[in-house]
């Protein structure tokens, strides 16, 4: 995939969510929610627990319908998708989630070859050699046969990132790609984050509440929050730290910055 | 000599310019879209070189990587030269980390001999028949500390327990029993009314519930129902972490899980089967005085001259043994499970077939039992 051109504004956003409203069993979580990601940006999606993050993608993948508003992807409704629209639309975007979410019964290649089967008519050698591609991408060249019972907890979202990679999706949604992770293991994560959007132009949408990956790699952010129920804040992470004085931003971005902690040991 | 193929919005064409095929890519190249072969485009010929060319208006993703090394790949089996410097870099990437992960991608070998195989399950079966018996050695002493220190036992848990493997089983127990009963009725009916001893229906059902089928039966429902559950239960905690959480509160997962369990289904096991009897025997008194005209009183009257309060002590005592496999396989299966949710749905089903096997086992020995005591 070509990587967009930086100045790629004037293209219809990649995701955009318009009055959104999403809740369970009719109570609203979050409220008037609206965005527009731009393709090939890496947007953020934050806030502290319970404040609606992962409610807000699950509508935005369509596991939920949203209680009001809606989701377009590149201009296209899908929210209001018939069922083949729909299906089309599932081609365009993969989802990372939170625990990898590996089918145990298949190899790491199998898990990663199931979208291409579904979606593509290639021959079965070039589906594994395309899944022994994507797995060597996220760094799991040598594991293609090994089941998911059978790596680490990192190693098993690196595979999920690549399932989620498999049919080369112009968007790709991550669901606390850090969660559980040694910092170690997080910064590599976000650094292949990073290679992704650049050579394959991907836009990254990406729930979080990770600080160090916040400020490493997100263009923009909008910060969810749980009183509000809705965006309290939205621009590039530094630049929010720097400029906002909204005690909800101050608390969130500047948390880290306990007095007296640097003199610890 | 040129030749061109489109398939979809991807589009390969090539010219011979000598002994090197100029091949040039355009279009869209996309996965989920068809796309040309490599074959096709090479059309029979043999060039010495091929040249590869990619339109900088088009778009692409993994689809013309594919495309791409197909060529590298017949150019390196013909002993023909690539040329990729026209490719744009990003492209150029892409196929040295395809070429770089085709190159150590290895199959890995998973295949066991005949001997390692046997030798493996034999070992397993060790370690299980192992773990069987450790397991019932840790619910003995954990009962023990329970008449020691009752106050300890969790009664709460308990009766939540007996009230889902008893009081919640009763509609399933019902059914099953009752046309158990009906079966048994019409299967006698069809041989004593050969010998017009139609009333000894009777007996047989009254004899074949109390000793044998109520107590089996409840064991089996019992065995899909709450020993699956138990499984599941225990397994998910597993996976869950919860037992490991239990075992560093220095709390034996057995005392707190299993002990509740097992001595729920002891106690409503017998009583199940009681109630299983009734409901055959009513069964099969339907039967009677609908298909053979005998009349509940008679058939009342003629069951209790066989039926003695021995048989039903026998059904009993089946009964509480059939409870404690159920809950025994049920808790073992569960305290086994693999941490995830494969294994889960593994250690549920196990409960399930182990639990039948040892009830089956468990009635031959108690026929064997029974009729050297007399009973």
């Amino acid at each position: 995939m070509n990587a967009p051109s930086p100045d790629s504004k004037d293209k219809p956003a990649a995701v955009e969510a318009a009055g959104l409203e999403c809740g369970y069993d009719g109570v609203a979580v979050l409220k008037n929610i609206s965005f527009a990601v731009r393709p090939g940006e890496v947007f953020f999606i934050i806030g502290g627990s319970g404040c609606g993050k992962s409610t807000l993608l699950r509508n935005l993948i369509g596991i939920q319908t949203p209680m009001a508003g809606a989701v377009t992807f590149s201009g296209r409704s899908f929210t209001q998708a018939t069922v083949e629209a729909r299906r089309d639309l599932l081609k365009t975007f993969g989802v990372l989630y939170q625990s990898g979410a590996l089918w145990t019964s298949l190899t790491l290649r199998q898990n990663v070859a199931l979208p291409l089967e579904e979606y593509t008519a290639l021959s079965k050698r070039e589906i594994e050699e395309l899944a022994t591609l994507k797995l060597a991408q996220v760094g799991l060249g040598g594991f293609e046969d090994y089941y998911p019972s059978e790596i680490s907890g990192g190693m098993k979202k690196r595979a999920g990132l690549a399932r989620a990679l498999a049919l080369d999706p112009a968007i790709l949604f991550l669901d606390e790609p850090s969660a559980g992770l040694d910092p170690i293991t997080s910064r590599k994560l976000d650094d292949l984050v990073l290679q992704i959007r650049d050579l394959f132009g991907t836009t990254l949408v990406v729930v979080s509440h990770e600080l160090a990956s916040i400020f490493a790699i997100a263009d923009r952010v909008i910060l969810l929050d749980r009183a509000e129920k809705g965006i309290v804040a939205e621009g590039p992470p530094r630049e929010l730290a720097e400029r906002s004085r909204d005690p909800r931003v101050i608390e969130f971005l500047h948390r880290g910055d306990r007095p007296g902690a640097a003199a610890l040991p | 000599m040129a030749a061109s193929t489109e398939t979809g919005s991807a589009q390969a064409s090539a010219r011979a310019e000598g002994e090197t095929l100029v091949v040039s890519l355009a279009g869209t190249w996309r996965i989920t879209a068809p796309r040309p072969s490599w074959t096709e485009v090479l059309a029979q010929r043999s060039p010495r070189r091929v040249r590869l060319a990619v339109d900088a208006a088009g778009s692409w993703d993994s689809s013309l990587v594919l495309f791409l090394f197909e060529a590298r790949q017949w150019c390196r089996a013909t002993g023909a030269q690539a040329d990729i410097e026209g490719l744009p870099e990003k492209l150029r990437t892409l196929l040295a980390q395809m070429a770089a992960s085709h190159e150590t991608s290895l199959p890995r070998d998973r295949s066991e001999n005949f001997f390692q195989v046997v030798g493996l399950a034999t070992l397993d079966a060790g370690l299980k028949l192992r773990a069987i018996f450790r397991f019932v050695g840790e619910c003995v002493i954990a009962l023990v500390q329970l008449v020691k220190k009752p106050h300890k036992f969790r009664w709460a848990d308990c009766l939540d327990e007996m009230q889902q493997c008893g009081a919640m089983a009763l509609p399933i127990v019902s059914l099953i029993s009752f046309l158990v009963g009906v079966t048994l009725a019409y299967t006698g009916a069809l041989v004593l009314r050969q010998y017009g001893g139609d009333i000894y229906v009777a007996d047989l059902i009254g004899l074949a519930m109390v000793r044998e089928m109520g107590a089996m039966m409840t064991g089996v429902v019992l065995a899909g129902r709450t020993g699956a559950a138990f499984a599941a239960t225990i397994g998910n905690m597993k996976a869950n972490e919860e037992i490991d959480a239990l075992e560093t509160l220095g709390i034996p997962a057995v005392n707190f899980l299993v002990l509740p369990r097992l001595l729920a289904l002891g106690v409503m096991m017998p009583l199940l089967a009681l109630y299983a009897n009734a409901l055959g025997i009513l069964g099969g008194m339907a039967v009677a005085k609908s298909v053979l005209e005998i009349s509940p009183t008679a058939y009342w009257v003629e069951m209790l001259t066989i039926v003695s309060l021995g048989d039903v002590t026998v059904g009993a005592i089946k009964a509480v043994a059939f409870g404690l496999i159920v809950g025994l396989s049920g808790c073992l299966c569960g305290l086994q499970a693999e941490r995830s949710a494969a294994g889960v749905g593994r250690a549920a089903t196990s409960a399930v077939v182990t639990a039948i096997l040892f009830i089956i086992v468990a009635d031959a020995l108690f026929a064997v039992a029974f009729n050297v005591i007399g009973l």
